[in-house]
């Protein structure tokens, strides 16, 4: 794989206003009702007007058969640069890349990022059919479990190549649990223990129910502009140290057990100058607790099958000695389609602007936020990650 | 271990039958070239003629060289099972209905990674396994991963009898059992575990050779039907229709004419009575019963077999006539095909060369025995395959009919 070359740095352009409409399990609203409740909030988060959105991306599943061009006239936005992005559980990181040069590079000045959707009462099981051509000729008609079929086979191959253990996977979705408690937002309100853990209803062996995240309808989303602007408007912002995306990374791999990542931490930690020692939490895309260890490994917390040693020695509260989804992540708050893939920028941004809705993180300068998404067939196509910092970091 | 299939219980008529569901049937046309080879029972993959390289999900492109030029090309299946799941919940209702539902992951030697059905005999993973493709109760092509060795009661794994439509403990209509096929057909299902077999004969007033024998088998009940009356067929419908497994129609009239050997369209007529008009009505009486009984449990409903002909491929003109009643069969089983889909049951078309028989004595051997054609039809039944072209010269002419039908058409003609 050729060598990243030299990328041109963010330090002009920054990223503000996090706001999350809060989720709920159904909703008889459409998902332009939640595109709609967010844009709402950044204007009131920011201060802005309408006419002042000149940029909108969107990532969401459920628009369909509208696209973001119907949202610009369903919303009565008029702008100059407009993407959508139905990249999943990928869709922030990449939403976030494309924004930021956009603006630096002039051709947009305010970029609204958001990622929403809506679930209602059958919406998940019909998307299934309907996710790819790969899932439909060749996953569907196998038993229709739908993601947790496949993560189950990555699952349950991770597990006899490294040694992980459920006990290893329980511990970071109970800490995750403990970090919900702690954020008005999550679906989850209870505390679990490791015992319910352990003894959950089987979904797909290794898979239990709270290995699943829930599907759910709202929205998460921020603003990107220039730093000056940001200023000028007296907003609180958190500067984007380096960024990385990489799609269908090793396609020769028999099955799943890294993603783009490998490729990209070089260039990621480099270009923004620091180490993997130096992050101080992380917010992984953790569709399921075995994403986020592979995550962990991929990014250089420690080696490739080390996860599980790593897990034993560490604790992930927002106050522990590795915190990672502080706002309990998706198993903990809730899977709102594509707003998942925005849900660790939001809260980091909001770590790293004071604006915590979650328990804060003592003294955290640096946050990574990872994306991952896109299972169309046996593994998840699309990886990406942003190193995000203080103004001052 | 695979438990051995059990002869189920008499069913309790009070009870409710449980609705046929059938798994996700959408396809993409690429992907339906592994249903149209499965439906032969055969494991094809796209080969891409350019580069070499094997690759499934199938696609529009070779995914290494961009090349169209993709071949479906014979698999031996061999790979080793990576990783395993079984899965206990489904949003599926076919699968909600049917879980634990066993899954993996195979990496084939050929080279690409495939999600597959996993027969029970496999062993936990990692280990080696075969990969074939079967039909599913919607009629699309799947793959099942089997263990390398036979294992006991290999046929009664419970994903792969849900591809199958196995005789063992199921009753069977057999259409006619005058002709020595069907009297092979009759021995060959008692042989292959059927629990009991209707014996259609036309004419009950006439004895025919081997009455004797086919009556004196304990499973076989004999049962007076003419295909070419309606009210015969209503009748026997009528009375057993709710309860047949699998119907075999054997029944057909075949002269051996072509349209200057004989004048007037009286043996024309009596060919597509039986051979169309036949199959018709009995499609009509039967097909809807059998429909609705597609998950009626372990003894469902589960395949409709047509005895058909390699001439309704392409028209054999010493044979003109009969090829044509044939032809028109094949149409109509079609249709059969698309309505019996909903309820998941199988229908399948055999196409055998001459059948040994007082009508084929002009042509020149290989024909076929009646033995070997009922173990054929058999065979399709086990394998849940949906065509099968049964002895050698169904075999060469159906090779030569998927080149190319019109040379076929030619070189038949001469």
């Amino acid at each position: 794989m050729r060598k990243i070359g030299d990328t041109r740095d963010y330090r002009d352009v920054v990223l503000t206003a996090p706001v999350t409409v809060p989720y709920v399990r159904y909703s008889i609203r459409n998902a332009h009702w939640f595109v709609a409740r967010a844009l709402l909030r950044l204007l009131k988060e920011s201060g802005l007007e309408k006419s002042d959105i000149d940029g909108l991306s969107v990532g969401s599943f459920m628009l369909a058969p509208d696209t973001a061009i119907g949202l610009t006239q369903h919303l009565g936005v008029t702008v100059r640069w407009l993407d959508h992005i139905p990249l999943g559980g990928a869709c922030g990181i990449v939403a976030l890349r494309r924004a930021l040069r956009a603006v630096q590079a002039g051709d947009a000045e305010v970029v609204a990022c958001i990622g929403a959707d809506t679930n209602h009462v059958d919406s998940f099981r019909q998307s299934l059919g309907s996710f790819s051509v790969f899932a439909r000729d060749a996953v569907f008609p196998y038993g229709s479990g739908g993601p947790n079929a496949s993560f189950a086979l990555l699952t349950s191959y991770y597990m006899r190549m490294y040694g992980a253990t459920r006990e290893d996977f329980g511990k970071i979705c109970v800490a995750q649990r403990d970090n919900a408690l702690g954020y008005p937002h999550a679906m989850f309100k209870k505390k679990l223990t490791l015992k319910e853990y352990l003894n959950a209803r089987p979904i797909a062996d290794p898979i239990r129910l709270f290995d699943c995240v829930m599907p759910c309808a709202g929205a998460e989303a921020f603003l990107v502009m220039t730093r000056q602007r940001a200023e000028a408007l007296g907003l609180p912002y958190a500067r984007v140290r380096s960024t990385c995306e990489r799609h269908n990374a090793f396609p020769e791999d028999p099955i799943q057990t890294r993603g783009g990542w490998v490729l990209d931490r070089e260039h990621l930690y480099g270009a923004a100058g620091v180490e993997p020692s130096d992050i101080d939490f992380v917010e992984t895309y953790d569709d399921y607790p075995v994403m986020s260890v592979i995550q962990i490994e991929d990014l250089g917390f420690c080696e490739k099958g080390a996860g599980p040693e790593f897990i034993r020695r560490h604790t992930f509260t927002t106050d522990g000695s590795f915190p990672v989804n502080t706002s309990g992540g998706q198993l903990s708050g809730g899977q709102a389609g594509c707003a998942a893939g925005f849900l660790g920028l939001v809260e980091s941004i909001r770590q790293l602007t004071d604006r915590n809705l979650a328990r804060g993180v003592p003294g955290a300068r640096l946050g990574l936020a990872v994306g991952f998404g896109m299972i169309t067939y046996d593994r998840g196509l699309c990886s990406g990650a942003a190193i995000l910092g203080r103004a001052d970091a | 271990m695979i438990a051995p299939l059990r002869r189920p219980k008499r069913k309790n008529p009070i009870l409710r039958t449980r609705l046929p569901l059938l798994p996700p049937w959408a396809r993409s046309r690429a992907a339906l070239g592994l249903t149209a080879a499965a439906a032969l029972g055969r494991f094809e993959l796209q080969v891409c003629a350019h580069c070499g390289a094997v690759q499934y999900p199938p696609r529009e492109a070779c995914h290494r060289c961009l090349s169209d030029e993709l071949k479906w090309r014979e698999q031996s299946g061999s790979g080793e099972l990576i990783s395993t799941t079984t899965i206990h919940h489904s949003h599926d209702l076919f699968f909600r209905e049917r879980v634990p539902w066993r899954l993996g992951l195979v990496r084939l030697d050929a080279g690409p990674t495939v999600v597959a059905h996993l027969h029970a005999g496999c062993a936990p993973a990692p280990c080696r396994v075969r990969v074939d493709a079967r039909l599913d109760k919607s009629g699309q092509g799947v793959l099942l991963a089997f263990p390398i060795d036979e294992v006991p009661n290999m046929a009664d794994d419970l994903e792969l009898r849900e591809m199958t439509c196995d005789p063992k403990f199921r009753k069977v209509l057999v259409t006619d059992g005058k002709t020595a096929v069907g009297q092979a057909v009759v021995r060959a299902l008692i042989a292959a575990g059927a629990d009991l077999v209707w014996v259609g004969y036309a004419e009950p007033w006439k004895r025919f050779p081997g009455f004797e024998q086919i009556e004196a088998l304990p499973q076989v009940s004999l049962l007076p039907l003419d295909l070419t009356d309606s009210r015969s067929v209503k009748q026997i419908a009528a009375e057993i229709g709710g309860r047949v497994d699998i119907l075999i129609n054997t029944a057909e009239v075949h002269r051996a004419h072509g349209i200057a050997s004989r004048g007037g369209v009286d043996v024309a007529r009596a060919e597509m009575d039986v051979n169309y008009f036949g199959l018709l009505r009995l499609a009509q009486e039967f097909g809807p019963a059998m429909r609705s009984r597609g998950a009626d449990g372990q003894s469902s409903a589960t395949a409709w077999v047509n005895l058909l002909s390699i001439y309704a491929l392409s028209n054999y003109p010493p044979h003109g006539t009969f090829s044509a009643s044939k032809a028109a069969a094949l149409s109509l089983s079609q249709c059969l095909r698309a309505e019996m889909r909903a309820g998941g049951v199988r229908v399948i078309n055999a196409f055998p060369g001459p059948i040994d028989d007082e009508w084929n004595q002009m042509l020149p051997p290989p024909k076929l025995g009646p033995d070997a054609l009922a173990k054929a039809l058999v065979k399709a039944l086990r394998d849940g395959v949906e065509d099968v072209y049964p002895g050698d010269v169904a075999q060469e002419w159906f090779a030569r009919w998927q080149e190319n039908p019109k040379i076929l058409e030619r070189e038949v003609s001469t």
